[in-house]
């Protein structure tokens, strides 16, 4: 059925189609319509979960991690500082091989307080050992929390699906909202192996000596490598049944184009604008979305990378003292590849300050008339 | 024929069934391991323990080993509650309505660290069995002192020098406002006490909170064989009476004390209170007097 949802709600629903079994979930802005639908789904009875409304996100994420230990599908949702406060058990949570789905979504870090969106949160929990998707419309938001189940699931890998704060959050689309019996077909119900039940009693988490703790880590690397491979065998799997394919990234004119802009989010689609306008210019560029940021999607950019004379990295984030994560990661995946590739890093939209089709114009420019980068970092906006 | 006569009246106040293994990493008369085998005689197999970091998650034994016959979840430090919470939701949601789940926590991970997710479980009237297993201080981390150290002791944050100088925090009625169905205390030096407090609470729907008295000999610079002792001796001094809440308003005593004993034989047995002057001594017992007929106008007041 196709209905205008909010970026918000599209997370509910793919919650709601999913089966969610215990949902714990603390408010936030610009997060709370996503638990605001999800609680009246349970009182409703239209979702068949128990809701456990918290008093914070560390206990919203704690509460997910033992109902997942038991063998219950979880999900939540926060932001920004609900997300860097359960900073703690994102590790406890991949560690503990917990398959919890989380929307996240992405709002600047405090202080000064803001509502508006960055990447900063959930860029800051990349080592948490969890998957991260970046989504950029709401169709794109219900798909993959549902294709997120699927896929922690099977790896015993926790998810995160990314939207940005007001430009996606609180933006209402037109969303095809699947049967729940189409979407039962394509995602069965969450049975682990081994649960927390006096049926089978084990000790979960305990003290771990050097003996073993590293074949732990080991083990969580290994199945973290066959997530790029399991998101494209899913993707196709749901796009058999549903028409719409989702992979590890989205390129937009890149084949041939001369310069590529990497973006991420709905950045995504104002680039995209850009990339037309200029095109129509005779100027070739091109846009590559990076939508899987963890496992970081290597051999796909390498791939598109493989006839691009420049690439412009645009992150609305940043790591201090160092430069954009999406940034590093392009470079760090280019390393030992193609040395010559020019790549240039630009900071914008820091804090919610807008993107527009004109950043990339600028963007572009900038990277075309100069032959390799000659600052670290560029900043695009902002007032010096 | 005069031993068989003795063995003919033995007769067990517990049951025989043991859920915890002899060869558990507990020290030497240690209060928690008491509390735990007494509470498992109580809880039985259809049991799931939560359990933050704490001394009993070192005297579980090491991974892959556990001392104990029921599941246990080992959770982050200020969680036991709400991981509790959690893994009730979802035993529920997989079908299993029976198990009782248990947050087992020290001092430290209940009156500190997880007061917040308590409080907020306790708020919800979350179907858990909270069990806090008091020690009085940072056990596991090095004797260090938390808001359950008592008055006048040493601990190595709290040198003699600068002694702990507040009291200690009165958690039972921090829950007592949160009118949950049932609170009690409960002693090691108590266990047939315990062994009906935690059966009892066992078979309440909502939150329970159990807080047990429970010595440590390292960290309190006390004889292991002492541990018993001093478990009766502060019920009969008043410093740890036994008593119950229900639903935060009515109070019942358990253990009544004609005539509480003076405080100064307990501390005397401590090398934590060594330090402490005639003086400060008199205050703790009027500290401890003016507690005590609290509770009794508590009790009063709720019959």
């Amino acid at each position: 059925m196709r209905k205008v949802i909010m970026g918000n709600h599209a997370l509910s629903y793919g919650a709601m189609l999913g089966r969610a079994q215990v949902i714990a979930a603390y408010p936030i802005t610009p997060q709370t319509q996503v638990v605001e639908l999800l609680s009246e789904m349970c009182a409703d009875k239209i979702l068949d979960a128990k809701f456990i409304k918290v008093e914070s996100e560390h206990s919203a994420m704690a509460a997910c991690l033992g109902a997942s230990l038991a063998g219950a599908r979880t999900f939540t949702a926060t932001s920004s500082q609900g997300l860097t406060l359960m900073h703690e058990l994102l590790h406890w949570a991949s560690g503990g091989r917990l398959p919890v789905v989380m929307g996240n979504i992405n709002r600047a870090m405090a202080p000064g307080w803001s509502i508006w969106s960055d990447q900063n949160d959930s860029l800051s929990q990349r080592d948490t050992g969890w998957i991260q998707f970046y989504c950029s419309n709401n169709q794109e938001v219900l798909d993959t929390v549902i294709q997120a189940f699927k896929v922690s699931e099977k790896l015993l890998i926790p998810s995160m699906v990314i939207l940005d704060a007001f430009t996606l959050s609180h933006t209402y689309e037109v969303v095809d909202v699947p049967k729940q019996a189409k979407v039962d077909k394509f995602l069965p119900p969450f049975k682990p192996e081994i649960t927390v039940t006096p049926d089978d009693p084990h000790a979960f988490g305990g003290l771990t000596g050097p003996e073993h703790y590293f074949e732990l880590r080991y083990k969580l690397q290994k199945d973290m490598e066959k997530a790029p491979a399991l998101i494209e065998e899913t993707g196709k799997e749901y796009e058999k049944m549903f028409g719409r394919y989702l992979g590890q990234v989205e390129e937009h004119c890149c084949d041939d184009a001369e310069l590529i802009l990497v973006t991420s989010g709905t950045m995504g689609s104002t680039a995209r604008v850009a990339v037309d306008a200029l095109r129509e210019e005779g100027i070739k560029v091109g846009n590559l979305r990076i939508k899987v940021f963890r496992p970081f999607p290597f051999e796909k950019v390498r791939n598109i990378f493989k006839n691009a004379k420049k690439v412009a990295v645009i992150d609305r984030n940043i790591s201090y003292g160092h430069h954009g994560m999406f940034f590093q990661e392009v470079k760090s995946a280019m390393y030992g590849h193609d040395h010559d590739l020019p790549i240039f890093g630009f900071i914008t939209g820091l804090g919610g300050r807008d993107i527009t089709p004109s950043t990339f114009r600028e963007i572009a420019e900038l990277s075309l008339e100069k032959n390799k980068p000659e600052e670290e970092i560029i900043w695009i906006g902002v007032n010096r | 024929m005069s031993q068989e006569k003795k063995e003919k009246k033995m007769t067990l106040s517990l049951p025989e069934e043991e859920l915890m293994g002899s060869g558990h990493r507990a020290c030497q008369g240690c209060g928690a391991a008491l509390a735990m085998r007494y509470a498992l005689k109580a809880l039985g197999e259809k049991t799931v323990l939560c359990i933050p970091a704490c001394c009993w998650s070192v005297i579980d034994g090491p991974f892959p080993y556990s001392s104990l016959d029921v599941p246990i979840y080992h959770c982050a430090f200020e969680t036991a509650a709400v991981s509790a919470s959690g893994v009730k939701a979802g035993l529920e949601m997989v079908g299993d309505t029976e198990t009782t789940v248990v947050a087992w926590a020290g001092d430290g991970g209940t009156f500190d660290i997880g007061i917040q997710a308590l409080s907020g479980a306790a708020e919800r009237n979350d179907d858990i069995l909270y069990v806090c297993y008091d020690n009085e201080a940072y056990m596991n981390t090095g004797i260090q002192r938390s808001s359950a150290t008592p008055y006048g002791a040493w601990t190595t944050t709290t040198p003699v020098k600068h002694f702990k100088n507040r009291p200690k925090k009165d958690m039972e009625a921090i829950m007592a406002a949160h009118r949950i169905p049932y609170i009690a205390t409960a002693s090691v030096g108590y266990p047939e006490d315990l062994f009906k407090k935690v059966k009892k609470a066992k078979d309440i729907e909502g939150t329970r909170f159990l807080h047990i008295y429970a010595p440590c000999p390292p960290g309190w610079r006390s004889r292991s064989e002492d541990t018993v002792k001093l478990s009766r001796m502060v019920v009969q001094n008043a410093i740890f009476p036994l008593y119950e809440i229900e639903w935060g308003e009515k109070y019942t005593l358990n253990i009544k004390l004609r005539e509480k004993k003076p405080v100064d034989d307990y501390l005397r047995m401590q090398g934590r209170f060594r330090h402490l002057t005639e003086k400060e001594i008199a205050y703790i017992q009027e500290e401890v007097n003016r507690k005590w007929e609290r509770l009794l106008s508590l009790m009063d007041r709720s019959n």
